[in-house]
């Protein structure tokens, strides 16, 4: 479903680079964790997936679905089904919920060809999503995360997912600043979407998420590559040593 | 008495001139009436159309901005509109003659009836030495409605006056009295129903608010893309009156509007917003000057504009306070998005400060749409145009909702998106 070949990119307008030369399949089905010390660039690789134009890539390619999207810009994408829940949801004054989510449903139907949802139809569907994820449907008439609790703005990421039905789900540290119960929601909210034809890339910096969200794969992101490549035990080492073993093996 | 026309002044000063002495013998008024006429016009003859040198025309020089002074009769195609909310009392002003009226619960005359029988001459002076607009105004005013609202009336449906035209000159008054205790809604709309015809129209709303009585005063210009707008709304605010005045500039070509309110009354109450959307070569100019002329007055201004293409705004705001206004609350704020290179925003808030126990502040932002918020709305798939259409209505629709009042606000709501769609 996504091939990420040998990627190069930096910070536009500068000679940062970030991404250097970063290699990483993820096949229709799997749930990836990426992991990774501070600064590896991890919610940088989740940025230049969705599209922020804040990032250039100089060299390599992102194909989804066999088709190069790196001209494409952020809400093409996400019409095509790419999704990135955000470690830090932006508040939006003056946008109410609701507005948001129908815009954002109907605009991504429409770019697939499909008919505009009928009013009743899109707020019983939003109020199913909400109630499964313990979302209060009064909360959803207020401005998009405004004054939402960090729990709240986390578990309104995933109710966009589930309202989307993307296919390429990156959830950038979406256990950051979450308590066990707000952890288990969303992480059952998440295993709710998980399906044949659907992948998740999870990054996180802990197991703790990963005993939830069960991985097939993990990889280790370090200075802008993936260093090492493994399955769900790699995270149970990760968090018993650290990463500096890792880290050291693929210096030497 | 005739006026010669001075070699210094400008064509459209000429021309004003010379409209007076042609339309005097016609203009409504007994002799009280009349010779307050005459002094304005003869001050404006003096000292002219105000230019950048007088402090407050600073940023709106009028002696340049008006070119030309457009002949009285317009087009006689205008008619009377549907109320932005259904079941209004509407009053309507049809190039510059007030209509026929219906009034459920107050009281309600013509202007020009006040005009002949010498009632409105005490009141037709200008209001300060740099008040333009009132000069104009009063020198030319035809016609208009005096209302008044009966104490204690609680008028379940809004009053809308309409003040319609198509080109030509059309100069309005409405002096209203709200009666203590007395809760009104009122719609002022100017709104020009052929954009083709430069159009001049000067407009006056002269508003006591009565003791205890709450009002939401809503003015919508929505002028068409050739015409200058001069509008004024007077206030003088009773004790413990609480006004919500909206203000909402969608239209013209050289719009002045001005905003003079005197808190009169202790415990008064001002809740003042304004929404500005400027484009193409529009010269949008709101000047606020709000006197706290008693103790424990309060006030908050929100004012949201959006500029594009070559538009130029212009936000003057002066807060007063009186020596012995102690307890005075007052928030003034003037928020703004450049959304092209060539779009200009001048802010100037001033404060005056007399009284030493009170609670003033004000602050003015300038910026463009926020990347994140762009790149967050685009995240989820919407398409960048759909996009920035969004943010710029969350940016005014923020001050709508503040209304409370949702047909009301719906009906502010499709005005705006109106405005944007054709401009954005």
């Amino acid at each position: 479903m996504l091939e990420i070949i040998d990627l190069h990119a930096k910070i536009a307008d500068t000679e940062t680079e970030i991404i250097r030369g970063l290699n990483l399949t993820v096949k229709a089905g799997e749930v990836a964790a990426i992991m990774g010390p501070n600064g590896s660039g991890k919610s940088t690789l989740s940025y230049i997936l969705s599209g922020r134009e804040d990032y250039e890539v100089t060299s390599g390619d992102i194909r989804y679905n066999g088709e190069s999207i790196l001209e494409m810009d952020a809400a093409e994408r996400a019409a095509k089904g790419v999704f990135l829940a955000f470690q830090y949801p932006v508040e939006i004054p003056g946008v109410a919920t609701m507005q948001f989510l129908k815009v954002a449903m109907n605009e991504q139907r429409k770019a697939r060809g499909e008919a505009e949802l009928s009013t009743p139809d899109f707020i019983r569907t939003v109020k199913e999503g909400a109630a499964k994820l313990k979302i209060d449907y009064e909360m959803l008439k207020r401005p998009l995360n405004v004054g939402f609790s960090g729990g709240e703005k986390k578990r309104a990421e995933i109710l966009q997912m589930a309202l989307l039905e993307p296919k390429l789900c990156v959830l950038d540290e979406t256990d950051s600043g979450l308590d066990i119960d707000a952890l288990k929601i969303v992480s059952d909210g998440v295993n709710a979407l998980r399906s044949p034809d659907r992948a998740f890339i999870v990054i996180t910096h802990y197991q703790r998420l990963l005993e939830h969200i069960v991985p097939d794969t993990v990889h280790v992101l370090y200075k802008g590559q993936i260093i090492r490549t493994g399955g769900k035990e790699l995270a149970l080492e990760l968090e018993e040593n650290g990463y500096a073993d890792i880290i050291g093996e693929a210096a030497e | 008495m005739t006026l010669q026309a001075n070699t210094r002044l400008t064509a459209a000063e000429t021309a004003l001139v010379e409209a007076y002495n042609t339309q005097i013998s016609d203009l409504p008024g007994d002799a009280d009436v009349l010779s307050a006429r005459d002094r304005l016009l003869d001050d404006l003859k003096t000292g002219g159309l105000p230019t950048r040198r007088i402090e407050s025309w600073h940023y709106t020089d009028l002696k340049t901005l008006v070119k030309t002074w457009p002949a009285l009769e317009g087009a006689d195609t205008t008619k009377v509109l549907p109320p932005m909310v259904a079941g209004s009392s509407v009053l309507a002003v049809l190039q510059g003659k007030a209509d026929g009226a219906r009034a459920d619960g107050f009281t309600v005359s013509h202007y020009r009836d006040s005009l002949s029988d010498g009632s409105a001459a005490a009141r037709l002076a200008a209001a300060s030495d740099d008040d333009a607009i009132g000069r104009i105004n009063g020198s030319f005013v035809r016609d208009g409605f005096v209302l008044e609202i009966p104490a204690d009336a609680e008028l379940e449906a809004p009053v809308e006056i309409q003040s319609i035209h198509a080109g030509g000159q059309a100069h309005t008054r409405f002096p209203v009295k709200i009666g203590a205790g007395a809760k009104v809604v009122v719609i002022e709309r100017h709104i020009a129903t052929s954009g083709d015809e430069a159009a001049l129209v000067s407009s006056v709303s002269d508003i006591t608010v009565g003791e205890g009585a709450e009002v939401t005063w809503v003015v919508v210009q929505q002028q068409g893309a050739a015409d200058t707008f001069l509008g004024q709304v007077r206030v003088d605010l009773g004790a413990d009156a609480k006004l919500k005045l909206f203000n909402v500039n969608a239209g013209g070509k050289l719009v002045r509007q001005e905003l003079r309110i005197d808190a009169n009354g202790e415990g008064s109450e001002l809740t003042l917003r304004g929404v500005n959307l400027i484009g193409g070569e529009q010269h949008v100019d709101v000047t606020l000057v709000l006197g706290h002329n008693v103790p424990n007055t309060s006030s908050t201004d929100v004012f949201r504009n959006v500029v594009f293409d070559r538009g130029r705004g212009v936000f003057q705001g002066m807060i007063k306070v009186a020596i012995d206004a102690q307890k005075t609350d007052a928030k003034m704020s003037c928020n703004t998005l450049l959304l092209s290179d060539e779009a200009d925003f001048s802010a100037k808030p001033e404060l005056e400060i007399f009284a030493d126990d009170v609670v003033c502040g004000h602050g003015a932002t300038v910026a463009d749409i926020d990347d994140n918020h762009l790149y967050y709305l685009k995240a989820r798939g919407i398409p960048e145009n759909i996009a920035r259409a969004m943010l710029v209505n969350a940016f005014v629709a923020e001050v709508v909702e503040e209304l409370e009042d949702e047909p009301l606000v719906e009906a502010l709501e499709a005005i705006i998106s109106a405005w944007l769609a054709k401009h954005a």
